[in-house]
């Protein structure tokens, strides 16, 4: 087991400012070790891998050891953001989990075809939510090892 | 968290006999599928996906729902046979985690950059790899949901 996880930031893009908070909310409950980012679309999201705009101070953006993705966000969608982060030399590295309210075959399919590395439907309720990320802290924190990240 | 509705197939890539022996005991001891198959080598896993030579025929090779890739091994190595995979757009959307003894932060680097969907280094022990394939079970199968293949492609 890997033993250098010992505190990841986890970047989440999503437009739904209640959903934002669960997400928070769960994985304080379940860990204290993590850093939670949030942006509210894709060119955020873009912006804040890219360090421009309003994230060009370093600190302000620190690199994420895992991006959470929502499908459905305004400016730029889950689908174009991973497709284009997967096509980055820089970014491709991270790995992307997509968390959206989409039940969709289609969009299952083609989250794992761009290159992510989970598909996951929102949870209904709070106790799902918390479920979720005690699941996904155990798996990217105990049983996986990921690309060693300097970042806070 | 989803129910399974039909086992999910792993595909296992391992040149070493005993570790495939270890990989197979301890996906029975986890309770994950028995439906774990295994290649022995990159030519082999590339001739498994696309149905060819010893795998022409279509029940000798169900689509595996999840790849296990060790990426030291002789005549195709993972790291080669990931690349084809991800670069093959029939195969492209089947997850690849890495289940290798190296634990070189280039390797985990170039696997995550070349694609693969998560690095996870082999356990000592047992009892680690037990637990590390229950993990992996947990997340594959029951949090994230995978693509169905259509009966047409298994």
């Amino acid at each position: 087991m890997p033993q250098q996880n010992l505190s990841l930031n986890i970047l989440t893009a999503e437009d739904d400012p209640d959903d934002c908070l669960l997400v928070e909310e769960a994985f304080q409950e379940c860990s204290q070790e993590n850093h939670l980012f949030f942006v509210e679309d894709g060119i955020t999201l873009l912006q804040y891998l890219r360090r421009q705009g309003s994230f060009a101070e370093p600190a302000s953006a620190p690199r994420p050891d895992l991006i959470l993705l929502d499908l459905n966000m305004p400016h730029k969608d889950g689908r174009e953001s991973l497709a284009e982060i997967k096509a980055d030399p820089d970014l491709r590295s991270i790995p992307v989990v997509v968390l959206t309210a989409s039940n969709a075959e289609e969009d299952v399919f083609r989250t794992y075809e761009l290159g992510g590395a989970g598909f996951i439907t929102k949870p209904a309720s709070f106790q799902g939510m918390l479920d979720l990320a005690r699941g996904l802290n155990q798996y990217w924190f105990e049983v996986v090892e990921l690309v060693k990240n300097d970042d806070i | 968290m989803r129910k399974t509705v039909k086992p999910v197939v792993f595909l296992m890539a391992d040149d070493d006999p005993d570790d495939r022996l270890l990989i197979k005991e301890a996906f029975q001891e986890s309770l994950i599928s028995n439906s774990i198959y295994f290649v022995e080598d990159g030519v082999e896993l590339m001739n498994y996906l696309r149905k060819q030579d010893e795998f022409a025929h279509p029940t000798d090779a169900p689509t595996p729902d999840l790849i296990l890739l060790d990426l030291n091994m002789p005549r195709k190595d993972g790291r080669e046979a990931l690349a084809e995979i991800k670069s093959d757009p029939r195969l492209r959307y089947i997850p690849v985690v890495v289940l290798t003894t190296s634990k070189a932060e280039e390797d985990i680097m170039r696997s995550y950059d070349i694609g693969a969907a998560s690095y996870i280094t082999k356990p000592v022990t047992f009892d680690g790899l037990v637990e590390a394939i229950r993990g992996l079970g947990q997340y594959w199968v029951q949090i994230v949901r995978l693509p169905i293949i259509e009966k047409a492609k298994r």
